[in-house]
């Protein structure tokens, strides 16, 4: 018998571990041969430990999973009380449009031989075969933009990249994955890490670039130690390293552990946090494009936007690009999190609604109770009220109702969530995490903290004032970590305005 | 070998490569336990740096320590998704059950914050001596709490 058990952080924080354990023993005891593959996860991860038994009509899922249920896994499969199906048949996962995901959770994701099967490598195939402008060309049309947050033009950053004259050029992959909802970037390089590893190979063609790095947090050690493991053997595979695929063109990555600071998703405090300094925001200009890693020219993306390029090579960028609405083309992967029943992360087009994501495709709260706020885009993103269900998921969109699409995490929360309490935690995070460069941003936090504790104490004079705190943060602060933690402060004041007026207990 | 020898052995297992300062610490912490007083000056000649650009490296993030951790460490998310599924009151209910604040380092117990561990789908997270765990709740204070006492 062939087993499928994730060895994806969440599955394993979930009891995978335990799980496969007990499969191997169960298996031993009955003395039936039997073949456990970690894979990456589905994504489903309100399913998790979510095993897989292969059958002739597919993979059967079997979720969530515990080492008691797994006895019975053996005796009658079909039968059992947590069987699911044929796994690409349950409604979450298949009404997803998984370009990026494509293979993540159905491979062993350190098999390059499984990667090539699953039609790995056809993008740097194609890349190999074309010129570097035309790479650039093909990113451009396909229309992605940065799935850190910035939504910048990938192609854009790119082409001014390739076309600055230097001696040595940088790829950085900024896997600093930090926003409280996200976890796509952890999932794709624990699931799938040589498609990161050709995204970045393609990046390199198309600029010129002959070394890379993966800047991935330390909260990660899943991630660095697949991603570390996948580096080796595509190097030794002769994918990427002296001769990338056997062509004359060298690329090497190496991978680099952050140390727990959030501000180092910034790309230029990365930078610095590469170059072994202090994580502190750079000014810009000189953009990274130009003065980068070393003061070398150096294309910054996230995990996502490299991950997306392979398949955008192999299958025509215009294949891409007619996915999504407006200047949203593609797709985006989803993080769906927090109080919600179906947890996980959801690939799909741009355009899609925040309601049909929050009550049809996440099932509304795990408590039950009714929603009463979604943060979208990380700890920096507004808070978003059921009145805003029919805003379309796309850059512009968001950006027009005061919000970001940033990582696209959503956290949803419940009717119990105390909004003061969260506007509050906004600041108090900032002020945990300011690289301190800039005034506004490592005082203003602070400040912001000491403002809200006014207000809750009574003072209700104490909200122009946050109001007025929110507004130097926006235009004064160097990065986004000062320039949008007034985002959820400022939308939970607005959507809530009557948790944040003092109420005076008259009848006591 | 001596602390020493070790010290440089790590130092120059980075000598080529670009910006080592954060490899060098992190080989540093994971051999000690925390960066050692000692360590700063030779790191700091190694790579041609001063002692203070050392030691604000260090300071500047929070992974590395200049002390050692308690025997365990216990590492609980604050951050937004925990909170939306009871990670306040889960805070609580671990301040209470080991006796000590988040952030304090006590009988040997490091009890600390991190904000996301990306298992926010399966909130409330924590992680117990480099172990993840997910989908806390009360009924696991206790045996939580018991594991750090051990």
């Amino acid at each position: 018998m062939r087993f499928w058990v994730p060895a994806d952080a969440a599955a394993k924080a979930c009891g995978a571990d335990a799980v496969a354990a007990a499969i191997a023993a169960e298996a031993a005891r009955r003395g039936i041969p039997v073949e456990i593959i970690r894979n990456g996860t589905r994504g489903m991860v309100w399913l998790e430990p979510l095993v897989e038994i292969e059958a002739p009509e597919g993979r059967l899922g079997f979720g969530p999973m515990t080492v008691a249920d797994v006895p019975s896994l053996f005796a009658a499969p079909a039968k059992h009380p947590k069987a699911l199906g044929p796994t690409e048949e349950i409604p979450f996962f298949k009404r997803q449009t998984r370009l990026t995901f494509a293979r993540c959770g159905r491979t062993d994701p350190l098999s390059l031989s499984d990667y090539e099967a699953g039609g790995g490598l056809a993008g740097l195939r194609v890349a190999l075969a074309k010129k570097p402008e035309e790479i650039v060309d093909d990113v451009v049309t396909s229309g992605l933009r940065g799935r850190g947050g910035a939504g910048f033009p990938t192609g854009i950053k790119w082409r001014t990249v390739q076309l600055a004259r230097a001696p040595k050029k940088y790829i950085v992959c900024n896997a600093d994955e930090g926003d409280s909802g996200s976890f796509a970037d952890r999932m794709l390089m624990e699931g799938d890490p040589f498609c990161l590893i050709e995204g970045m190979a393609i990046a390199a063609l198309a600029t010129g670039a002959t070394q890379g790095f993966v800047y991935i947090r330390s909260e990660y050690p899943d991630a660095i130690a697949v991603m570390r493991r996948a580096v080796e053997i595509a190097t030794a595979a002769g994918v990427i390293g002296d001769a990338m695929l056997g062509s004359g063109h060298a690329f090497h990555i190496e991978i680099r552990e952050g140390a727990g600071a959030y501000v180092c998703g910034e790309e230029t405090s990365l930078l610095n946090s590469l170059e072994g300094k202090r994580g502190v925001v750079r000014a810009k200009p000189p953009l990274p494009a130009l003065q980068g890693f070393m003061a070398a020219p150096t294309v910054v993306n996230n995990v996502l936007s490299l991950a997306a390029v392979p398949w955008i090579m192999a299958e025509g960028p215009e294949a891409y690009s007619a996915i999504g609405i407006g200047r949203s083309r593609g797709t985006i992967p989803l993080q769906i999190a927090g109080n919600v029943k179906f947890g996980g992360l959801f690939e799909t087009g741009f355009g899609i609604t925040l309601g049909e994501i929050v009550n049809d495709i996440a099932g509304g709260t795990a408590s039950g109770r009714p929603v009463k706020a979604v943060q979208v885009g990380g700890p920096l993103g507004a808070y978003h009220p059921v009145s805003d269900f029919e805003l379309a998921f796309c850059y512009e969109c968001f950006a027009e109702q005061k919000g970001l699409v940033g990582h696209a995490g959503l956290v949803v929360h419940d009717d119990s969530a105390d909004m003061m309490a969260l506007a509050r935690f906004a600041m108090e995070f900032c002020a945990v995490e300011s690289c301190g460069k800039c005034t506004p941003c490592r005082i203003g936090a602070v400040r912001g903290v000491e403002t809200l504790d006014r207000i809750a104490a009574g003072d209700g004079a104490a909200l122009a004032l946050l109001d007025d705190l929110c507004e130097l943060m926006k235009t004064g602060s160097l990065c986004a970590l000062g320039g949008f933690t007034p985002y959820p402060v400022q939308s939970a004041l607005r959507h809530f305005p009557e948790e944040f007026t003092p109420v005076r207990e008259a009848a006591e | 070998m001596t602390d020493t020898a070790r010290l440089s052995e790590i130092v120059a297992s980075h000598a080529e490569r670009e910006g080592a300062l954060l490899p060098i610490l992190h080989d540093v912490q994971a051999e000690f336990g925390f960066i050692p007083e000692a360590a700063l000056d030779p790191i700091a000649t190694a790579l041609r740096l001063s002692r203070a650009e050392v030691a604000g490296v260090i300071g500047f993030y929070h992974d590395f320590r200049r002390q050692p951790a308690g025997r365990h460490v216990l590492k609980l998310c604050r951050a937004e998704a925990c909170q939306a599924m009871g990670g306040v009151a889960l805070q609580a209910l671990l301040e209470h059950a080991l006796g000590q604040k988040i952030g304090e380092t006590k009988d040997g117990i490091t009890f600390e914050a991190v904000y996301c561990l990306g298992l926010c789908a399966c909130a409330p997270a924590a992680q117990v001596d480099g172990r993840l765990v997910g989908r806390l709740d009360a009924a696991a204070v206790d045996a939580l709490a018991e594991e750090m006492r051990a």
